[in-house]
């Protein structure tokens, strides 16, 4: 089992949607919120995910597929 | 009892032992060194650290390293320029430049903080340290890991331009090209920092690598004699560097070096990556990731890592921010070049560049003591300028053809 810490970026128009929630159930993962911001208009979260790395990358397929940004929770750390 | 009493998280205020974790394990929110301040006031003096080595280390006592094992002594101490052409063409009585593009050894900024992180790996017990990085970054993580004799991978992306993967190869570290866009790169670096024992100088080092910067706040106040600068301008990536700036000036005011901070802080960057500029311009206290498309490749970083925390510095400090276009920039480091010989990167042009405008708005005023950061040179990024900077004259070999070319008589004078 590996457990891997993503930022999540939602769109306006996905903001109401339960895509943590949906994720949960589509894939073998334990979703894991740390920190959370979600505004009317944009929102963001601190995800872990714990579960088998294959399963945790298709997770995240599926977290972008459904319109949101998956970065790592070190955002940018090209210099 | 150790100056450094623990990393601290910058959201939930969570304390950790000082190892090299970047995370905090309840929140996720970023860890920064906590230091017993108490403990360096008792030792700490204006005339110790004038005393100190003719470099960055002699702030030690505020830099997160428990030995005296340096790798990188020679970094930092780089001159704090008065600026009197560039200062009279915009209209400022004391405007200096920080001239970190002389720094050492590998001509950037990024000398002080990965000297810092290097040290702080091998304290830590590490072998092999690694970066991902597109410039500058690379450069001296390779260079430092080579002359400390460290194993050392860089990792970039495999588009990038043959003489900037020349520039880390000359040092022999082991250069990995990621086949894939900017992205891709950066979750494979989070990800083989996380499985592997590496210290990864930006990302599990990366609350040691951090403190290097605030050795700019603290040479621009030693060297304008113990005095903070009226205004600080100072350019953006991941907005890590005006963070720790503003740390830093803070620092010595806690510590008694110097009297209450009235710095203001403004942050610069290029108008084609300008996600934190952005954000404060709107009255944001968040930032929106942006797809990076500007010259000013060293700044080019669109999800900053600290790019909340450079806004609330700067808020703080009562400072602002702006951008600059592409053409701005070049016509920056021309300007600069012109007036005061200083041959700075596409990042010195973003500064120059917003300075002439915080200038022009009135926010910077004449009789404001003003530093603006340059750090790193020229000669990295001279592709941003070879079409600017006109063409040479070309003569034959004769004095008559030279004295016609420049308009001269027999005896000299005239011009061309």
């Amino acid at each position: 089992m590996t457990s891997l810490r993503f930022h999540i970026r939602f769109p306006e128009n996905k903001i109401k949607e339960p895509i943590i929630y949906q994720i949960g159930h589509e894939y073998k993962v334990v979703t894991n919120v740390r920190r959370a911001d979600v505004r009317e208009t944009t929102g963001w979260m601190d995800l872990e995910l714990t579960g088998e790395t294959e399963e945790i990358e298709r997770a995240i397929d599926g977290i972008r597929t459904k319109g949101c940004v998956v970065d790592p929770i070190e955002l940018n750390v090209v210099e | 009892m150790s100056k450094m009493k623990a990393l601290v998280c910058r959201e939930c205020g969570k304390e950790y032992p000082p190892k090299a974790i970047h995370v905090c394990e309840m929140c996720f929110g970023p860890l920064e060194v906590k230091y017993n301040y108490d403990e360096i006031k008792s030792t700490i003096s204006r005339k110790k650290i004038e005393q100190g080595p003719n470099s960055m280390w002699r702030y030690i006592d505020l830099l997160p390293v428990e030995s005296t094992a340096i790798i990188g002594p020679h970094a930092g101490l780089t001159p704090l320029v008065r600026a009197k052409n560039l200062g009279a063409h915009l209209g400022i009585d004391e405007l200096y430049i920080k001239n970190d593009t002389v720094n050492h050894p590998t001509l950037s900024f990024k000398d002080r903080v990965v000297s810092v992180a290097l040290t702080r790996a091998r304290e830590l017990g590490f072998e092999t340290v690694a970066c991902a990085s597109t410039g500058n970054l690379a450069n001296s993580v390779a260079a430092h890991a080579a002359a400390a004799g460290m194993k050392c991978y860089v990792f970039i992306p495999a588009d990038l331009e043959a003489a900037k993967v020349l520039g880390n190869l000359i040092y022999k570290p082991n250069v990995v090209e990621v086949e894939g866009n900017y992205d891709d790169v950066n979750r494979l670096c989070s990800e083989i920092a996380g499985e592997h024992g590496w210290a990864f100088v930006n990302i599990n080092i990366r609350p040691y690598y951090a403190e290097g910067s605030k050795t700019l706040a603290f040479e621009t106040v030693e060297q304008l004699g113990w005095r903070t600068p009226d205004q600080a301008v100072i350019p953006m990536a991941s907005g890590s560097l005006l963070t720790k700036i503003w740390k830093g000036l803070h620092e010595m005011q806690a510590l008694g070096l110097v009297d209450q901070v009235r710095t203001k802080i403004n942050g610069a960057q290029a108008e084609g990556c300008s996600p934190i500029a952005t954000a404060f311009k709107a009255g944001r206290d968040f930032f929106k990731p942006v797809k990076p498309k500007t010259i000013a490749k060293s700044l080019a970083i669109g999800n900053p890592a600290d790019g909340y925390y450079a806004l609330k510095a700067t808020a703080e400090s009562k400072g602002a921010m702006d951008a600059v276009t592409d053409e701005e920039v070049v016509e920056g480091i021309k300007l600069l070049a012109q007036t005061e010989g200083i041959f700075a990167e596409t990042a010195g042009g973003v500064t120059i560049g917003v300075l002439c405008k915080l200038v022009k708005q009135g926010l910077i005023k004449k009789n404001d003591v003003t530093v603006a950061y340059i750090t790193g040179n020229g000669l990295k990024t001279q592709e941003a300028v070879v079409d600017a900077v006109g063409r040479p004259f070309r003569i034959q070999p004769s004095l008559v053809n030279f004295q016609k070319t420049f308009k001269m008589g027999k005896n000299g004078g005239g011009e061309s």
